[in-house]
């Protein structure tokens, strides 16, 4: 067990990912790969999928890794992190190499879509990696279009009227793979996020993070905004913050009385169709949608508080 | 250590997994599909015995089969896969990926056709539909071969003036499944022929960032470089086949059989056998060009042994729909006719989906080349060795 950091200065003090990157201003995709690179333990080899991570650190001829650093395709990080992984045990078993810890990154569209089976073979395969999928709802890379992790009633450039269906359970997803360690995380909280990376890593075998990453240019929003977002996200109830370790779940923090839900829409272009009255269907199936599953987190972690105490005797 | 004595009778996947065995190699990614299987799972086992100190995964998909490969040699391990037909297409992409990468992955092709209708006997569709990936590709005409090559893949791949991916390609059941006496190398012998090299590879202590974006102001040049270490790797392959501590005749970019005569037939993989025997039993005017490393084409050679020729019949045992002319075949036109040489050339398609190439059927075809070529018959035509052996 590594003893939870409670300050900043905790953190790693060299910066793995350089500034001078591309990334939009107020991206939070580079804010939660930051706070994670600052947790994670060294030695550290990253993997990313392709999508805007990529895009904006590695243009050639320039790079803005410090660290070790592999980019494939946009459907396999998780099959390369395997290959990864795999090679440096037998490097180091043979005194050819030494391994490394393994970081991979990859959005919402490469781990949940295109991604999704590479990633079900690595978590079945037990490859010790921590896998984060940092989730902006939709394929920001390309321009805006839905991806299995878009939210119900949202606007896309592939659901002009809003999308008809429900975002994944991925962390149900990567829970059913019986991982030992799987867990959401939002740059708000960034304790929460460094802590839950710092565990991730210490389980051997895979480790999945569901990190939620605003995305001013694809949810038209003031980028100024994209941290308060995050906080909105858990404290409606949208984004719940917690864990499931060896399949007990823990909800990290607790949102007893939650904001309304149109505090976290408003700021955001992508929902304000659903804040007309005509789409109040919508704007009810959204909240039925996001009720159920605290509901159901609520039940899952007092199970899996029996569960503990069960354990403790 | 065992010692291995010589000669064992192997299938063509017993010989392609002795020699990765024998290459100690670190990781294994891969896949079943028919007719490759045979070789990974021998692997699989000479790992759980405890013969082979490396990583088997068995991945979900082909295309995980690569990507895990190009994870692995990018970490610095020697790694190895096979695949055959759909699979090949399945890893379509991640072949150009690993080769614009310069990680040195050799993989067997266990050469099958493509669906639809499905089929899983042998043609080279497969191998050809990735023919412009960038891949080092070599074409082996019998189990012993297969071998070699694999063995010799890994210092061609690995070699810093080439780090690029090899594709060892063997007929699917016609070598994969039949059986042959191999001579195979002491493991010592392999040990000393494939020392272990540095190379670039993802380390902390000296970070590399790989895989990066490209824009259109470097990226004609990067695949430029790319193309040229293919091209220059003909060389390379040379000084490989050269040290390699076995057996070494017909192991050359191209193996030519009665070079005076004249009508050529040019071949990719064991049909070269059946040709030869057939020209050789009846006494034809024959000679065979039996092209072993595909790409980098071997222009030069390839020219020499046709610039004498009446007439040329490339067999090519795939198709290029609605192109000018198959795969085969058009990289010889190519060839011809920047050399100046207005030959009549022959495209010979056969075996499509299995079908056997008999020596009744070779027979009746190399004595109408003949007759074509002793009447100075100056006309291209396309022939379609379509029938079917009796059973």
């Amino acid at each position: 067990m590594v003893k939870p950091v409670q300050r900043l200065d905790e953190l790693v003090d060299t910066e793995a990912l350089s500034p001078g990157h591309s990334a939009c201003a107020g991206c939070g995709a580079m804010i939660a790969v930051r706070q994670i690179l600052m947790a994670a333990p060294r030695p550290l080899i990253v993997v990313n999928a392709t999508g805007c991570v990529e895009v904006v650190s590695t243009q050639i001829p320039h790079t803005a890794w410090n660290i070790p650093y592999i980019h494939v395709a946009f459907e396999n990080a998780a099959a390369v992190a395997s290959g990864v992984e795999a090679a440096l045990d037998v490097l180091e078993a043979k005194g050819l190499g030494r391994r490394h810890h393994i970081l991979v990154l990859a959005g919402d569209g490469g781990t949940a879509d295109i991604g999704l089976q590479a990633l079900s073979g690595a978590f079945e395969r037990g490859h010790r990696f921590v896998y984060v999928c940092y989730d902006n709802e939709a394929y920001m890379n390309t321009g805006i279009q839905r991806s299995s992790l878009t939210p119900l009633g949202a606007w896309s450039r592939t659901t002009p009227a809003g999308k008809l269906e429900e975002k994944k359970d991925l962390v149900a997803i990567a829970t059913a793979h019986r991982i030992p360690y799987a867990a959401t995380a939002t740059i708000f909280f960034w304790k929460d996020l460094v802590n839950k990376v710092r565990k991730a890593f210490t389980f051997d075998g895979p480790s999945f993070i569901h990190v939620y990453a605003p995305c001013n240019r694809g949810w038209y929003f003031n980028p100024a905004e994209t941290v308060r977002l995050s906080k909105l996200a858990v404290e409606t109830r949208y984004f719940p913050l917690y864990e499931v370790e060896r399949g007990v779940y823990r909800i990290n923090y607790f949102v007893a009385t939650p904001k309304p839900l149109e505090m976290f829409l408003k700021p955001q272009g992508r929902f304000q169709h659903l804040l007309k009255p005509e789409n109040s269907h919508l704007m009810e199936a959204l909240k039925q949608s996001v009720d159920r599953r605290w509901e159901e987190l609520v039940v899952l972690s007092q199970r899996g508080k029996q569960a503990y105490a069960a354990m403790q005797g | 250590m065992q010692r291995l004595h010589a000669p064992v009778l192997l299938s063509g996947n017993d010989a392609v997994a002795l020699a990765v065995k024998q290459s100690d190699v670190d990781v294994v990614a891969a896949y079943p599909i028919t007719p490759q299987t045979t070789i990974v799972e021998k692997l699989s086992k000479y790992v759980a015995d405890g013969e082979l100190r490396a990583r088997f995964i068995s991945v979900e998909s082909e295309h995980s089969a690569l990507s895990a490969c190009v994870g692995a040699a990018a970490a610095g391990a020697r790694c190895f896969t096979a695949t055959s037909s759909q699979g090949l297409a399945l890893m379509h992409e991640v072949m150009y990926i690993a080769a614009g990468m310069r990680v040195p992955v050799v993989m067997a092709v266990a050469n099958r056709t493509l669906s639809a209708p499905i089929n899983i006997h042998c043609d080279h569709s497969d191998i050809m539909g990735s023919r412009d990936s960038g891949w080092v590709q070599i074409f082996c005409e019998n189990v012993q071969e297969a071998y070699s090559r694999v063995i010799q893949a890994f210092r061609l791949a690995e070699d810093s003036r080439v780090q690029l991916p090899v594709a060892v390609n063997l007929d699917g059941f016609t070598l994969s499944h039949c059986y042959e006496a191999v001579q195979p190398l002491e493991d010592e012998d392999v040990r000393g022929y494939l020392p272990r090299r540095r190379r670039v590879v993802l380390d902390y202590e000296s970070p590399v960032t790989m895989g990066g974006l490209s824009l259109p102001n470097t990226y004609f040049e990067i695949k430029l470089e790319q193309a040229r270490a293919l091209e220059s790797s003909k060389h390379v392959f040379r000084e490989v086949v050269k040290a390699y501590p076995g057996e070494k005749d017909g192991l050359d970019v191209v193996d030519v059989y009665n070079p005076g005569a004249s009508v050529k037939a040019v071949c990719l993989g064991s049909t070269a056998g059946t040709l030869r025997h057939v020209a050789k039993t009846y006494g034809f005017d024959v000679g065979v060009v039996n092209v072993k490393l595909f790409r980098p084409f071997p222009r030069e050679e390839v020219l020499a042994a046709l610039s004498e020729a009446g007439l040329v019949a490339v067999f090519d045992r795939a198709l290029s729909p609605g192109a000018a002319a198959n795969p085969l075949t058009s990289d010889v036109k190519a060839l011809l006719y920047d050399a100046g040489l207005r030959k009549p050339v022959w495209t010979v398609v056969y075996g499509l989906g299995g079908r056997d190439l008999t020596t009744a059927v070779v027979r009746k075809l190399l004595e109408e080349l003949v007759e074509a070529a002793y009447a100075g018959r100056q006309e291209a035509r396309t022939v379609y060795l379509r029938e079917v052996a009796a059973w």
